[in-house]
């Protein structure tokens, strides 16, 4: 009896250990999104192209991405041309320019071509805000029911996509 | 004389330059002003995860201080600013996690441990005490 209680600290150890170690390597920079699971939240902003007030009622019943981008954003330029490869292949991109100036926006999307189905001005970020979005590029997933499935963070590219794409359904 | 009221001037801007580096705020009252310092200091800036929004100067925290300071002035409580954040960007941001069932170790679990510790440090003692008593 008295021996086995000398073992309990190395039992304790070895559950440490394996815990800390199952942690080992991950991305310590992804964080959950809040909105997994909910709706689109509320929103009214204008569209860049048409000049339109937009709501959520405008939003597609298939399912779509949210992508928020800028002409501020370096990373936004990178991954312009992959967006460009995804509009190609007929995804549906809702974008959303982030805090930025609507002529840049126009020219931006005059240059480099434009992958979005249509392109809201979130020109304060409040929609940003809701969406919890930290930067740009970030890219939301919403289903065909309208819910948000699934968040990624920073540029989509090769690697990344089939993650994405398996929840776009 | 002329030399006192300079240095004291030259003191006084001194003083100042640190709180310009933070946006200018107006509040409606100085406990306005105390929540707010409050707020930004307990919430977390959900774009460089180790600071909290007073500290941090990415755009999203900055973002972030203006909404707290809005709804402040709109007369918010303290709970629906929380509420509020959570809502957006999850339990991530508090720096004092909620009393829930997921962080019950991590609030109970030290004094639970303490506890074992304390009960384990006595039967040691009691029967250390015992054998004591039985061989002298």
């Amino acid at each position: 009896m008295r021996k086995t209680l000398f073992f309990i600290p190395f039992v304790f150890f070895l559950v440490l250990g394996a815990i800390f170690y199952l942690q080992l390597g991950k991305n310590t920079q992804y964080m959950p999104s809040a909105l997994v699971g909910n709706k689109v939240p509320d929103f009214k902003l204008v569209s860049l192209t048409t000049d339109q007030l937009v709501t959520q009622n405008d939003l597609p019943s298939r399912p779509y991405l949210i992508n928020f981008w800028g002409t501020w954003c370096p990373a936004c330029h990178l991954e312009h041309p992959f967006l460009i490869e995804l509009a190609d292949q007929g995804i549906p991109i809702l974008g959303i320019d982030y805090k930025d100036n609507k002529s840049r926006a126009e020219q931006w999307l005059a240059q480099k071509g434009n992958p979005y189905e249509s392109v809201l001005m979130d020109e304060m970020g409040h929609f940003g805000v809701d969406m919890g979005v930290t930067g740009a590029p970030e890219t939301f997933v919403v289903d065909g029911s309208g819910l948000i499935v699934y968040r990624h963070q920073g540029v989509i590219n090769t690697e990344n996509w089939p993650v994405i794409k398996g929840y776009l359904k | 004389m002329t030399f006192v009221r300079w240095s004291f001037l030259l003191i006084a801007l001194g003083l100042t330059l640190p709180s310009m580096a933070e946006e200018l705020m107006s509040f409606g009252s100085a406990l306005n002003q105390t929540r707010y310092q409050s707020l930004v200091e307990e919430l977390r800036c959900p774009k460089c995860q180790n600071q909290n929004l007073a500290d941090s100067g990415s755009g999203i925290a900055v973002d972030l201080r203006e909404q707290v300071h809005h709804m402040i002035e709109q007369g918010k409580t303290d709970q629906e600013i929380v509420e509020y954040m959570v809502a957006r960007y999850g339990e991530f941001v508090l720096y004092r996690p909620r009393h829930s069932s997921a962080t019950f170790v991590l609030w109970y679990g030290p004094f639970i441990l303490l506890g074992l510790g304390v009960i384990i440090f006595a039967s040691v003692i009691i029967a250390n005490r015992k054998k004591r008593g039985l061989s002298s």
